[in-house]
This record gives C-alpha cells, sequence and structure tokens, in this order.
C-alpha cells in the first residue's frame, strides 16, 4: 500500500539521517576518501528503500548501512583500478602518520565523526565552507539544504562543496582526531563551524524569517555530539550552553505574525525552563576550573537574562562584568558594543551613548546594523528624537530581514510622531 | 605526499622587507628536515638583483627585463620540497621555518603527481 511505502520511507529517512554522519565517517576512516564513501552511503539508503519495506527494518539498521556500503565500496574498487590504487597509496601513507584511536570503540558501531569534524573544519578550508561541510556531513543534510541553511543558490553551494572537498582530497587535509597538544588550536574552528549554523538559526542574516528554529536545532545537535566526543573539553559545554541558553527563548522571540520581540518585552513564561536548566548546568562546567573561555563566558551572560524575572531585576553589574572579561578574551568592537548596551543598563543611556560613541569610528562596524540600532535606542530613551530617527534610518539602510526592518519602521514612527 | 614549501618575503618599494633571521635559523632547519627523513630537495634563491624576466609575445618575440615584475609585492626567497603523510604535517614544517616568522609566510603548495605513460 502506498501508505505504508511512504511510512517505512519516512523511518528509513529518519533512521538514515541520524546514522548518516556516523555512516560517512566510519566510510571515510575505511576508505579513506570523501567522495565514495558519499557515493556509497547513498547506494546503501537506495538499498534499504528498496529492501527494508519487504523485509522489514533490521534490529540494527545502522551496522546493516555501513555493511552494504562497505560491500559497494569493495565492489568499486574492484571495478575502478586507478581509484583503487590511488586509495592504496593513501592508506600506506596515511599509517605512516599517527592515529589516535577511534573514540567510543565499545560500540556495536564505531564513532569516528571526531575525525570527521575536524576535517569538516579544518583551519586551511575557507572559514564559509566549515559550516557547509559541517551541515552536509555531519548534520546529514543534503546539498538544497545546506543551501537553503546559508542562503546561497544551490548550485553556488554544490560548487562551494565540490571545491572544498577537492581540496581536501588533493592537499590531503587528514581524517583525523588531533592530539592533545593540538587540540588547544584546532578545536576553535570546530566549534566555530557549528556555532556559525547556529547564528544563522537564531539569527537569519537575511529573509523573510528573523529565526529558523530546524537550523538552530541542527547547530544544538551537533553540539550534543561534540559534547559526548570531548566531554573534557569546557569549551565544548559552553558553545551547548549557549546554543541552549538563546535557543530557550525562541517562542518568545517573535510574534504570532513573525514580527521581533526584544529582550525587554518578551513574555518570560514562554521560554524554554528544561532547556534553560540544562544550559545553566553547562555553565557550570565550563566555568569550573582553568580561566574559562570565549563561549563558556558567553553562556553565562545568557544564563543571568534567562534567570531574572524581568529586565529591570537582570544582575546588569554581574553581566558588564562578564563583558569585561569576554572582551579581554576576544577584543571584537561586536563585543564592545553588547558591553555598552550592558552599562547602559547599569548606569544610564547616558554612560552607554559615551561608549558607543567610542566605537564609532571603528571599521569592523561599518555596515553592522546592530550599531546604529543601539544607538538610536539609547537617543530614544535618552528623548533626543531627531538624532534617534537618523540613527534608525542608518539601520534600516543595513537591516537583512523583514521582521527586524519592521521593528525599526515602528520604533522610526515612533520617534518622529513624539 | 609531497608538499613545496615557499619562503615568501613582503616587498616595500622594491626592497625585501627582511624578517630577521639568521643564517644558522635556516641551517638549523635544514638539519630537523633531513634528521627527520622528510626533505626531499629545495634551494635559497640568490637576491632580487640577480633577477630576469622573459616573456615571449605571441608572434614569438622575446622580452627581457632587469628584475621582477614592478608590481611584484612578495619575494620568493627560496623553496624546499618535502615529502610527509598529509597538509598537517606539511603545515607544521612551514610553520617551523625561520621563513614564517616576522613578515615573512610560508605557501604551502601540493606537488601534482602527473603520471606520463612512456
Amino acid at each position: 500500500m502506498p501508505g505504508e511505502r511512504a511510512a517505512v520511507g519516512s523511518s528509513v529517512e529518519a533512521v538514515f539521517r541520524e546514522e548518516r554522519g556516523r555512516l560517512l565517517a566510519s566510510l571515510v576512516r575505511r576508505f579513506g576518501d570523501l567522495d565514495l564513501a558519499e557515493e556509497v552511503a547513498s547506494e546503501a539508503i537506495e538499498a534499504a528503500l528498496t529492501h527494508w519495506p519487504t523485509d522489514g527494518v533490521p534490529s540494527r539498521p545502522g551496522a546493516w548501512l555501513l555493511t552494504t556500503a562497505r560491500r559497494r565500496a569493495v565492489d568499486r574498487l574492484r571495478r575502478d583500478r586507478v581509484l583503487a590504487t590511488r586509495l592504496a597509496v593513501l592508506r600506506a601513507e596515511a599509517e605512516r602518520a599517527d592515529h589516535a584511536p577511534p573514540a567510543d570503540a565499545d560500540r556495536d558501531l564505531p564513532d569516528d565523526r571526531l575525525a570527521l569534524f575536524f576535517t569538516c573544519a579544518h583551519p586551511a578550508l575557507a572559514g564559509q565552507d566549515r559550516g557547509a561541510l559541517t551541515l552536509r556531513f555531519l548534520a546529514g543534510l543534503t546539498t538544497a539544504e545546506v543551501a537553503r541553511a546559508f542562503l546561497v543558490p544551490p548550485a553556488t553551494m554544490a560548487q562551494r562543496l565540490v571545491r572544498a572537498k577537492r581540496k581536501i582530497r588533493d592537499a590531503r587535509i587528514p581524517f583525523r582526531v588531533p592530539s592533545d597538544d593540538e587540540l588547544p588550536g584546532r578545536l576553535p574552528t570546530v566549534l566555530q563551524a557549528v556555532y556559525s549554523i547556529f547564528t544563522e538559526g537564531y539569527a537569519a542574516s537575511s529573509g523573510p524569517n528573523l529565526q529558523r528554529i530546524d537550523l538552530a536545532e541542527e547547530a544544538i545537535r551537533l553540539g550534543r555530539i561534540l559534547r559526548r566526543l570531548l566531554p573534557a573539553e569546557r569549551e565544548v559545554a559552553g558553545l551547548l550552553g549557549l546554543m541552549l541558553l538563546v535557543h530557550a527563548r525562541r517562542d518568545a522571540r517573535t510574534g504570532p505574525d513573525g514580527a521581533m520581540i526584544l529582550l525587554d518585552e518578551q513574555d518570560r513564561g514562554r521560554w524554554d525552563r528544561p532547556m534553560i536548566e540544562e544550559g545553566r548546568g553547562l555553565v557550570v562546567v565550563a566555568l569550573t576550573g582553568r580561566a574559562p573561555g570565549a563561549y563558556g563566558v558567553q553562556a553565562a551572560i545568557a544564563a543571568l537574562h534567562d534567570e531574572a524575572a524581568d529586565v529591570a531585576s537582570t544582575d546588569w553589574p554581574q553581566v558588564v562584568a562578564l563583558y569585561d572579561v569576554l572582551l579581554a578574551l576576544v577584543p571584537s568592537p561586536v563585543v564592545a558594543l553588547n558591553r555598552a548596551a550592558a552599562v547602559a543598563m547599569r548606569d544610564g543611556p547616558e554612560a552607554g551613548l559615551a561608549l558607543l560613541d567610542e566605537l564609532a569610528d571603528d571599521p569592523r562596524l561599518r555596515g553592522h546594523h546592530p550599531y546604529p540600532a543601539a544607538r538610536a535606542d539609547l537617543l530614544r530613551r535618552l528623548g533626543r528624537y531627531a538624532e534617534a530617527a537618523t540613527a534608525y534610518r542608518d539601520a534600516l539602510a543595513l537591516v537583512g530581514t523583514e521582521p527586524e526592518r519592521a521593528y525599526l519602521l515602528s520604533q522610526l514612527r515612533s520617534v518622529t510622531t513624539e | 605526499m609531497k608538499y613545496m614549501l615557499l619562503f615568501m618575503s613582503p616587498m616595500v618599494d622594491g626592497e625585501v622587507v627582511d624578517n630577521g633571521c639568521s643564517f644558522e635559523d635556516w641551517i638549523r632547519y635544514d638539519r630537523e628536515m633531513k634528521d627527520a627523513g622528510v626533505w626531499v630537495s629545495g634551494h635559497p634563491l640568490q637576491d632580487l638583483t640577480t633577477c630576469t624576466t622573459v616573456q615571449v609575445s605571441p608572434d614569438g618575440e622575446r622580452t627581457i627585463t632587469d628584475g621582477p615584475f614592478a608590481e611584484t609585492r612578495e619575494l620568493l626567497g627560496g623553496y624546499d620540497v618535502i615529502d610527509v603523510p598529509d597538509l598537517d604535517a606539511a603545515l607544521e614544517w612551514a610553520a617551523r621555518s625561520p621563513g614564517a616568522t616576522g613578515p615573512g609566510s610560508v605557501q604551502v603548495r601540493p606537488i601534482a603527481e602527473i603520471d606520463v605513460q612512456v
């Protein structure tokens, strides 16, 4: 029956989506080639779609898929001597390199995904491609879905992925977990790749929607995988905590019509309490021990907002103190901008505005719409409506999403009619 | 897998900006590569005053000029070819070279292995 077929099909897809990253990682480890791994993984899912509706879904679907994919790969290598020779050379050379043992080796399917994370987010790849590869190979999104995630045409994304895969293969970016002494240098690009997926979901850079929940949830799923694979890394805990503490506010961030609702007007009863609790637990992990990292500090700031009953009772001195720590770790004008907004809450809009004006000439804030928007907000609160209107117009000229545009327009109207 | 490490120095007003590393630093680096068994080949290059540029036009006419192109902003000071398992190992050797410090930088290029069947 067509309905039954669809039900099995969707359960196959669910299984495949869950197992795809693991399957790909195991295949890349075995054969050393991303393209071959992708092809035989796809063939295995096709085989599953043919066999599972009649034979039933096997008890260990992941192992079934891996066995099938491996057989296909071996068949392919028998037929294609050139590919086989190339891969044989590759494997022989890979054995010269130090290999860390696979994490989680006692499971029925060994988990090689950590190595795949480090390959996809290798610093030798372009920054914008790292998030895309991570979504493609670890979250299991199709190329079209990855294109939608980063708001580029599918053909453009396909080209970028082909180019990135070519560099991985031809420059021989390795598939391995960095050693303990390499890890501090290598982890940041992995975390950044996951966080770039989250921020694109949380604050879409353009388009009709302010947030794209599914993308933020992909990033959180990736964060959870990393947390399991690297339980001792506090910045992994910090990143996952930060994402959870921000994502917990998703339902209150937009009105029924998709309009943007700022922190001070959100219905805090709609925040996701269990998610906040989980995030707070991770903040404790992230901040315990030696000097904290940037994700841990940002998570701690998010936790202070999440714990407060309203904006007035938020612990602003503590928020400012954490921004001071963050600014020392990440000397970026965007952090300074957020710190100025927190100072405005602690000491009044005048103090915040003075700090914002110090950033006026920073070229790194040029084109960054939150800067004129923050200035406009403080000018409005000071009753300097004409200047506020100018700043709102500056922000409107730069803003990317429709809900943010609508919010800024309504603010502009409020200062021009007063 | 073979990689070429190209040691680049920036040029300002036609002069190479020196990164201050000594001859001894390069000798030590050379020794480290050879001791590790990764060194394949390599040479330092003589300075710019010895450089000549040759160009052949579509009709076969040769133009010979003294020095590099006028707009050259980076100078290749020398190269090494190393044979290591992967890009991480090549990047590690590049980072250890005296050429990576100060204003200098190292470009890491995989060697294209082209099989010519005779």
